[in-house]
């Protein structure tokens, strides 16, 4: 099977980017690779009751009691199934590719907020990213970077991106207008108008492309297994790969409850923290507020 | 624009005037309480592809609409100029869609003016740098929305502080002079909530206290009751004018109430497709609107508040006696019965007035000198006379009472049925 010319292109492009930039991309992939190796020791150093106790009672402050025992058991169930390390390297992964993605994708989102002609171009750019195939990623990846962590963590970083670009330029094009004249009518520079009231504000949406990317990332990353990603993937693959229906269904049980833990988890931050301020403040509003009227 | 309107000569500068009007207001760059702290000067806006276009089309007397027609141009505010006095509310009426918020917002340019003047204590904003512009909106100008526009996920106090943070002042000292401020406007023990916590009138209490924070020479407020249900709004009213009694600033005020106009606004300056038509006190844009639109917003405004003395009274045609208080009495009888009139109004030779005799009166006082025929218990009032003093006096009399300018000549007199018959009048306009 032979390619056109549309992909002799893209071969040639990627192999240019081989030629002339190894050294940069060593370097680079060194530098990830050390990042992401870091915070796999050091998740993985933390013993599995201390995770557990820390991610219960973390659970118990966003979001409630049901959610807290249902993080308990999901966590016991992984460590039950043996798949704890696993479940650590993928995690790893998926905060080393969301925290990439935030550190590129929070700044085109902005620069897409306040440029019409940069949004544009954005545009076609993360409908191309995401809707080719994940796996397309795989191959250009292997070619710059090698096989191992880092060519996952760059090929999901380009899969889970685009929602954290996209929210970001949406939430802070709906910052409401009058917020805006407000900020300028006191003599805010731009950047004050960005971080003082822009940022804040469009904070849920941005939040809720957090939230999508590392469900995204998470995907990904089991994928990115095939080009040596390792973790709970691996184990997925390995189900495949022996046509074992009891491995393959553990391993994507384990993908499962770490998924809906890190969404249940993660989404709370979108919404602001008001209600639980709300509450707490209520009864002393009332008061005063009748004294007032 | 049109050479037919009317302007109150001392609020609007015409063209020709503008040098010297200019010299005066930088040889003064500190306000004093009754100058002229604010001056536009034909200032316009237009918004659209080619604004040069359509200012050329304006200067051809075309109407806003034509020129929306032909050029695809908006002119949202055509050739304004004012002047604002230091301590004063100046409130800038009209219709929705006569430009009075593009030109509070050309003020402190959130839009950038088209072309035109805007001095501010001496200097002109207008082609101000983006630097000395940010400067004179964190010292000079403050804002108060109509949509309250807080910062939701501030606390009232980091709102209340976000024009002195943004200008780099310390934590705890721009603590201190927002808190002060919230205090102001009686939100004392608010000051850690947030914004969506509080009602509509608090919320707008907290703009405001914003903008008093920055302490502006001039205060710009965007229908800032305007959200506000009727009886907040009154509340925030009477409010404003409290704060306006602690401290005398000067406020730019927009306002499609007229109500609200007449009640905080020194001077109300009416604008309608862009131009300002008419600027004056409430009483001088009811006793001679410069056109029906103006009248129009009028209609449904009770008036006869307004109503002073020098507009209900008439003019006095029989009994008029011209004489010398000294001489005898009598002397003036035969006059006054032939005149017809019920009583005479005895002037001195200068035209001063000295009050009122009857018949009866002067037969009494018969040889003895006139001024002693005087009617004694009877009250002279002066030509500013508000309606309300008129009538209690004018009730409590038995003749007409004399009103007198202020040079002491006897103007005309008010009676009763003048009073009563002037406001059925404006009632029925």
């Amino acid at each position: 099977m032979n390619s056109s010319v549309i992909g002799k292109f893209a071969e040639n492009a990627v192999n240019f980017l081989f030629n002339h930039f190894q050294g940069g991309f060593n370097a680079f992939s060194a530098a990830l690779g050390a990042v992401v190796k870091l915070l796999e020791d050091g998740l993985g150093a933390i013993p599995f009751v201390a995770m557990l106790v820390f991610l219960v009672a973390f659970a118990l402050w966003r979001r409630g009691i049901a959610f807290a025992v249902f993080v308990g058991i999901a966590l016991l169930l992984i460590h039950y199934m043996g798949l704890w390390p696993q479940t650590v390297a993928t995690l790893a992964l998926v905060v080393a590719a969301t925290v990439f993605s935030l550190i590129v994708g929070v700044p085109l989102g902005i620069w897409g907020a306040r440029n019409k002609r940069v949004e544009m171009i954005l545009r076609s750019l993360l409908d191309f990213m995401q809707t080719m195939p994940a796996f397309v990623y795989l191959i250009p990846a292997v070619i710059l970077f090698g096989l191992g962590r880092v060519p996952a963590v760059i090929a999901t970083v380009v899969f889970a991106m685009p929602p954290v670009v996209r929210l970001t330029t949406l939430g802070i094009r709906q910052v409401r207008e009058e917020l805006l004249e407000a900020g300028r009518s006191f003599g805010s520079t731009d950047a004050q108008l960005l971080w003082k009231i822009q940022l804040p504000n469009a904070l849920p949406s941005i939040m809720a492309g957090v939230n999508q990317t590392i469900m995204m990332s998470l995907s990904m990353v089991v994928i990115a297994s095939m080009i040596g990603a390792g973790g709970l993937g691996e184990y997925v693959l390995s189900g495949i790969q022996r046509l074992d229906i009891g491995i393959g269904f553990e391993g994507g049980l384990g993908v499962v409850l770490l998924a809906i833990v890190l969404d249940r988890l993660t989404e709370t931050f979108g919404v602001k923290s008001k209600k639980r301020r709300t509450v707490t403040k209520a009864g002393k509003a009332g008061t005063t507020e009748a004294a007032h009227s | 624009m049109s050479p037919n309107l009317t302007f109150a000569p001392e609020d609007v500068i015409p063209p020709g005037a503008i040098n010297t009007a200019a010299t005066q207001s930088v040889a003064r760059p500190v306000a004093i309480s009754g100058t002229d702290i604010l001056t536009v000067r034909n200032l316009s806006k237009i918004f659209g592809p080619k604004p040069e276009v359509a200012a050329q089309l304006v200067k051809q007397g075309l109407g806003r609409d034509e020129i929306f027609k032909r050029t695809g141009n908006m002119v949202a505010v055509n050739d304004v100029s004012l002047n604002v006095k230091a301590g004063e509310i100046f409130v800038i009426m009209g219709l929705s869609g006569s430009g009075k918020s593009t030109l509070v917002r050309l003020l402190n340019r959130l839009i950038e003016p088209t072309s035109g003047q805007v001095v501010l204590e001496g200097r002109d904003i207008a082609p101000m740098s983006t630097l000395e512009l940010r400067e004179v909106r964190r010292k000079k100008m403050a804002m108060v929305f109509q949509s309250f526009a807080l910062l939701p996920n501030r606390t009232v106090l980091d709102n209340i502080s976000y024009g002195l943070e943004v200008a780099g002042m310390k934590k705890s000292e721009r603590y201190e002079i927002a808190r002060a401020a919230l205090k102001r406007v009686g939100l004392g023990s608010y000051e850690k909530l947030l914004p969506g916590e509080l009602s509509g009138g608090m919320q707008q209490r907290v703009g405001l206290a914003r903008a008093l924070a920055v302490n502006p020479a001039v205060l710009l407020m965007d229908e800032a009751f305007s959200a506000l249900d009727p009886l907040i709004r009154f509340e925030m009213q009477s409010e404003l004018l409290r704060l306006q009694k602690e401290e005398q600033r000067t406020i730019v005020f927009i306002s499609h109430d007229i109500e609200e106009a007449i009640k905080i606004g020194g001077r109300i300056g009416i604008m309608k497709d862009g131009c300002l038509i008419q600027v004056g006190t409430p009483a001088e844009l009811i006793q001679s609107p410069a056109d029906d639109y103006v009248r129009d917003f009028f209609r449904h405004v009770d008036v006869s508040r307004f109503l002073k003395a020098d507009s209900l009274l008439t003019r006095v045609e029989r009994g008029l006696i011209s004489g010398d208080v000294g001489a005898p009495a009598e002397r003036y009888l035969d006059q006054l019965i032939d005149s017809g009139a019920e009583c005479g109004y005895v002037c001195d030779e200068a035209g001063r007035y000295q009050g009122c005799v009857t018949p009866a009166s002067l037969h009494k006082a018969g040889a003895r000198p006139l001024r002693e025929a005087l009617l004694k218990d009877l009250s002279t009032v002066s030509l500013d006379t508000d309606l309300h003093e008129l009538s209690a006096i004018a009730l409590s009399q038995k003749h007409d009472v004399p009103v007198t300018d202020a040079a002491g000549k006897l103007a005309g007199v008010v009676s009763c049925r003048t009073i009563l018959k002037q406001v059925m009048e404006r009632r029925a306009a």
